[in-house]
């Protein structure tokens, strides 16, 4: 070995020797001691080490798990698709109809910063909003629509899809934003020269263009939104539980690690073929604008 | 101006809808904290600060917005010593297994919280380091590595490697280069996710979750009092909480865009 190249290997090591072991121990290791434990029998109360697949079986079998990992898949895409139909004309308006940079940047900056402020306290506030004593029941009261406090509005599915939608609106509108700033201008003068209105090219030229920013969103969406358990156990009721309220269950009530992690591994597998496959279609769709 | 179309009009109708939905509730929360009854309901009551000084004299609430501080100071120092080096190996060496490092270091932020906290749990279990701040700084940091990794990557991957070469050529060592070229050159991009990964630290539920011990951090003590039933309390602090992030991720946002 050339001291060039020693000195390269050297600070390799020297670089990288605390970011490998850490993310190794803390990060890999953890995953790989879930998925050991998926395996494991419940001897109450007590798990021993095994290898079977029993708990995958539960939970592929037993119809209360299969039904609640439906319900979850049903309710992300829901919530997917609403924050999809109300993300997509935002992040359109920002791009191709506010006309000043200034003005822009501002209103974008607005759109996504709730993204990053207090997940639970914006999960927790349709909790006030939507409450038999809240702010919804008591305007409608106050305005005299209905003059018995309504229970319909909280603790359900659609109190949660409308909480998880608000909270994912900005995750939907940042890639597409994106997206649809990457698309030249000319492009669409073109399209309005050859005579198309405005309708076709959204729909030929402008829609195809940021389909890499719609699926990105929608699945960042998705995967989140089915892994939640903070806002269906603030607002959504006993038919809205989620899959992540099964798992958090089994590792408080119910003591049941290992059918817990079994659930927390088929969470885990689902999200990355989704993520996979969403990565592959945005490649393979990808159109080169150069 | 000129005259709008039908269907701009239209979208003008739902982007304005979509900004009441977004900002709504937050109004709630805020004017909420400032209504003198216990009550969340229309119409208000009195303006009062009652609420807020409720906040200032709960000895658990302030314990919890104690640890809370300590688990994102202590993250978040370690998400950028252990963050800027992975990203600038992953940017500068070309390996196989680099990729699956970088992957790794970016799946916690695409995987719900519930997954990682779950994998960390049993982890610790078996290892028997106990539950408590320790665990959950631990948790924390590594969830929240991918956060700095991204940014700095994006900066480095524009950054003008011939100004780190002429450092070399003019003598530097690698150690000097980079104190010198390298950090001055994604310092914005550092302070930026180190920002972002503080906020997200501090409001982190979902691995706390599971390795919370007796010590409650922030979210988890409002977490646990909102099963018990709500209080205006919780507006005020939230809304001192809301305040606080705001300006924090707006300082990072503006830190971390390119300005080319």
């Amino acid at each position: 070995m050339t001291p060039r190249q020693k000195r390269y290997w050297l600070g390799f090591a020297g670089v990288f020797g605390v970011p490998l072991v850490w993310t190794s121990l803390f990060l890999l290791i953890p995953y790989a001691v879930m998925l050991a434990v998926s395996f494991w029998t419940r001897k109450f109360p007590l798990f021993v080490p095994d290898f079977q697949f029993g708990n995958f079986r539960q939970v592929f079998a037993d119809p209360q798990y299969l039904e609640v990992l439906l319900r979850t898949g049903k309710i992300a895409a829901l919530v997917s698709v609403f924050a999809l139909a109300l993300g997509y004309p935002l992040a359109y308006f920002l791009i191709f109809i506010v006309r000043t940079a200034k003005v822009r940047n501002f209103l974008y900056m607005v759109v996504i910063v709730p993204l990053w402020v207090s997940y639970l306290l914006r999960a927790y506030v349709w909790k006030i909003i939507l409450g038999t004593g809240g702010v919804l029941n008591s305007f409608l009261m106050w305005t005299g629509i209905i003059d018995q406090p309504s229970g319909l509005f909280l603790y359900n599915q659609t109190a949660m899809i409308i909480t998880l939608t608000y909270i994912f609106i900005p995750f939907m509108v940042m890639p597409i934003y994106t997206a649809l700033e990457k698309i030249p201008p000319r492009l669409i003068e073109a399209s309005h020269d050859l005579g198309e209105g405005p309708f076709w090219t959204f729909l030929r030229v402008v829609l195809p263009l940021s389909w890499g920013g719609v699926v990105a969103g929608a699945t960042l969406t998705f995967c989140l939104a089915f892994g939640d358990f903070v806002a269906p156990s603030l607002v959504g009721g006993p038919d809205g539980m989620l899959v992540a309220n099964t798992v958090q269950t089994q590792f408080g009530a119910a003591l049941n690690w290992p059918l817990g992690s079994a659930l927390s591994t088929v969470i885990l597998l689902l999200v990355l073929t989704i993520i996979t496959i969403s990565e592959r279609s945005e490649r393979y769709g990808k159109i080169d604008l150069d | 101006m000129h005259k709008l179309y039908w269907w701009q009009r239209g979208l003008l109708g739902v982007v304005g809808g979509t900004m009441v939905y977004l900002y709504l509730p937050i109004v709630v929360l805020v004017v909420f904290s400032f209504n003198s009854n216990a009550v969340m309901s229309l119409p208000l009551a009195e303006f009062t600060f009652d609420w807020y000084r409720k906040v200032l004299a709960n000895e658990a609430m302030l314990t919890a917005l104690g640890n809370s501080l300590i688990v994102a100071s202590c993250a978040t120092v370690l998400t950028v010593v252990i963050g800027v080096p992975a990203a600038l190996v992953i940017d500068r060496y070309r390996l196989p297994g680099l990729g699956l490092f970088r992957r790794t270091i970016l799946l916690p932020l695409s995987l719900p919280g519930i997954v990682t906290g779950i994998a960390m749990l049993n982890f610790y279990r078996q290892l028997g380091i106990p539950l408590g701040l320790g665990a959950i700084i631990i948790g924390h940091s590594t969830a929240l590595l991918g956060i700095v990794v991204s940014q700095v990557l994006t900066r480095l991957s524009r950054f003008n490697r011939r100004l780190e070469e002429a450092s070399q050529d003019l003598g530097a060592g690698p150690i000097e280069t980079f104190f010198k070229v390298t950090l001055p050159g994604i310092r914005s991009a550092i302070i930026g996710s180190a920002l972002l990964s503080f906020t997200l630290s501090f409001d982190e539920i979902p691995v706390t979750y599971f390795l919370t011990g007796r010590d409650n951090t922030l979210p988890m003590y409002i977490y646990s009092t909102l099963r018990r039933g709500i209080t205006p309390e919780i507006n005020a602090i939230g809304t001192l909480i809301i305040l606080a992030s705001l300006v924090l991720i707006v300082a990072s946002v503006s830190m971390l865009k390119d300005k080319d």
